[in-house]
């Protein structure tokens, strides 16, 4: 295990210790989750959205993870309000990070998981409207494919370190 | 980048209090142990120790003084069996790799148990490159090896085997002389190598009652300076220097001696077991203050390691579920509490601590496992202090861990 010094920006510190958008949406319209708790990040993103105009009127979010876990899937939240979710799916981890005012490179992780949770909502609302709009992609994105490695990583990790010999 | 820390440094102002318990991974050193080392840096025996001058006959004697004060407490009366390092990183580098090394065409099996500290794994890991076979022993849930898995472990090809007095993790005391003669039994010819990095100045070891060929011992977590360590090699040892330079009083170490530093470690190592029993009943009682009062006040907590006599009285080590270690330690060090976690998330996936999935922890226990230490410098009302700032910052992480979508 390596340990690299994590000199966190203001930004994320703020957001860190005064997260926007917090917690669960109970008239969510969507909700997706990315990452799991082996990982040690995961991220659930909740999604209202006008269905007539196809734009998100609020988004808010839930975290188990480290400070740029909360402060990326935070700032990702007040990114994505009001848009229309051709445009919200359109932003990067690129942009998040940038955003958050710069991410630690161990950390670029954080940030791509927030996106890849919100895109999988944004399928996900897709799915159940039984729509397939022209500019949503056929096949997984970059994010959602970090996100789905990330945790099988996670799972297969979890498998091989987690044999505990039972006492008999 | 700097401009950040600073920011972050910033942050702590307006803290009320400060209580420091993350002694595992660097300490303070008390004031009278600096002024103890002080004069060392320019006013005497500031010499090599190898030159035929007053102040390298100055540095010499201080030398050996210091070896024979750090090597009594452990049973050791010759000060040439006591070996300074840089630190007992390198002290047990110096143990596996030496040994190994000279004794390469003896055998090629060396037996650890699932939950040495680094400095023990991945030297390991790195002579299995070379054609050594490592059998690591597991343990039972609360951190004990499990002998008779330690006896199928040992064979006639078994040349080292190194295990930790007390783990430096969870805080685990071994029965280190039943391991030991397991181990002998089975292969007199096995050296044995006992990491006292965390033992040392808390629980008793000598040399003469469990007669290993090596032993480590750690300034630092003596509150000693850092930079600093020794290896105790019984005499006569084949061993071989995994460094070469100019070679001075320290046989297996080459390079000047570090000599303010090895006075820090003498005189932090007499102050360690001066009133040791006071000391040791203050510590005991402030770990069990703060073990019972994190554990009956905040839910979904665990502590791992043992309870009780068989736990190192300095250790507390905590899983608290539903919250990620380093977020954690940030929210703690924003309230003047400083401690470290078990997990490090610097990669993809957070890396839990080999330790705790050895100690059959789930990963999602392990990312919420915090580590602390305590001194006999710390009172109680460090402790409440802890204890009062500890469960808000919990409750503050859960709750933005909400319901998870569930």
């Amino acid at each position: 295990m390596s340990r690299s010094p994590l000199p966190y920006n203001p930004k994320i510190l703020e957001l860190f210790r005064n997260p926007k958008n917090l917690g669960r949406m109970d008239d969510a319209t969507v909700s997706a989750v990315a990452g799991n708790p082996s990982c040690g990040d995961m991220i659930t993103f909740y999604l209202k959205i006008d269905d007539e105009k196809e734009v998100i009127e609020k988004a808010s979010f839930e975290s188990y993870g480290c400070a740029a876990n909360i402060a990326t899937s935070s700032i990702l939240t007040e990114m994505v309000k009001g848009k229309r979710l051709e445009e919200a799916w359109q932003t990067s981890w690129k942009t998040v990070a940038n955003e958050v005012g710069g991410l630690p490179t161990v950390k670029f992780h954080c940030g791509i998981l927030a996106v890849g949770a919100l895109r999988r909502a944004i399928r996900q609302y897709y799915r159940i409207k039984e729509k397939k709009p022209e500019w949503l992609p056929e096949e997984q994105t970059f994010e959602e494919k970090q996100a789905l490695e990330e945790e099988k990583l996670a799972e297969m990790l979890s498998k091989r370190l987690g044999i505990f010999e039972s006492e008999e | 980048m700097v401009e950040s820390v600073r920011e972050l440094i910033r942050a702590h102002a307006n803290i009320e209090k400060e209580v420091y318990l993350d002694i595992e991974n660097s300490s303070p050193v008390p004031e009278e142990i600096v002024n103890e080392m002080l004069p060392y840096f320019n006013k005497r025996a500031y010499g090599n120790p190898t030159l035929t001058h007053k102040l390298g006959w100055e540095a010499y004697e201080t030398i050996i003084l210091s070896a024979k004060k750090v090597g009594e407490h452990v049973g050791v009366e010759s000060p040439e069996e006591i070996n300074f390092t840089p630190g007992e990183t390198e002290a047990n580098n110096l143990a596996i790799l030496g040994v190994c090394l000279s004794r390469r065409n003896d055998g090629k099996k060396i037996v650890v148990s699932e939950i040495e500290p680094l400095n023990v794994v991945n030297v390991c890991k790195m002579l299995e490159n070379y054609g050594f076979k490592v059998e690591k022993v597991p343990v039972d849930r609360d951190g004990f090896i499990k002998i008779e898995r330690l006896k199928e472990k040992v064979d006639k090809n078994t040349v080292f085997a190194s295990f930790s007095l007390v783990n430096n993790e969870i805080g685990t005391v071994q029965p280190i002389k039943e391991v030991f003669k397991t181990v002998k039994d089975i292969n007199t010819n096995t050296i044995f190598h006992v990491d006292l990095s965390d033992a040392y100045g808390r629980i008793p070891f000598d040399v003469k009652k469990v007669p290993v060929e090596l032993a480590t011992i750690s300034s630092y977590k003596i509150l000693g300076p850092r930079g600093i360590g020794a290896l105790y090699v019984k005499e006569g040892l084949k061993i071989e220097r995994i460094l070469e330079g100019q070679i001075g009083t320290q046989k297996l170490w080459p390079g000047v001696e570090n000599t303010p530093a090895i006075v820090g470690f003498a005189k932090a190592s007499e102050l360690a077991f001066k009133n040791f029993e006071n000391n040791i009943n203050h510590m005991k009682k402030l770990r069990d203050r703060l073990i019972d009062g994190i554990i009956n006040n905040i839910d979904e907590t665990l502590l791992n390691g043992p309870a009780g006599d068989k736990r190192s009285p300095d250790n507390i080590n905590i899983s608290f579920l539903k919250c990620e270690g380093e977020s954690l330690t940030i929210e703690l060090s924003l309230k003047g509490v400083y401690v470290s976690s078990g997990s490090a998330c610097t990669r993809r996936v957070l890396q839990p601590s080999h330790v705790l999935t050895a100690i059959g922890r789930r990963f999602e226990e392990a990312h919420g496992s915090i580590l602390m230490k305590v001194t006999r410098y710390h009172s109680m009302d460090d402790i409440e202090y802890v204890l009062k700032v500890l469960p808000e910052a919990v409750n503050r992480l859960r709750k933005i861990y909400g319901s998870m979508g569930e």
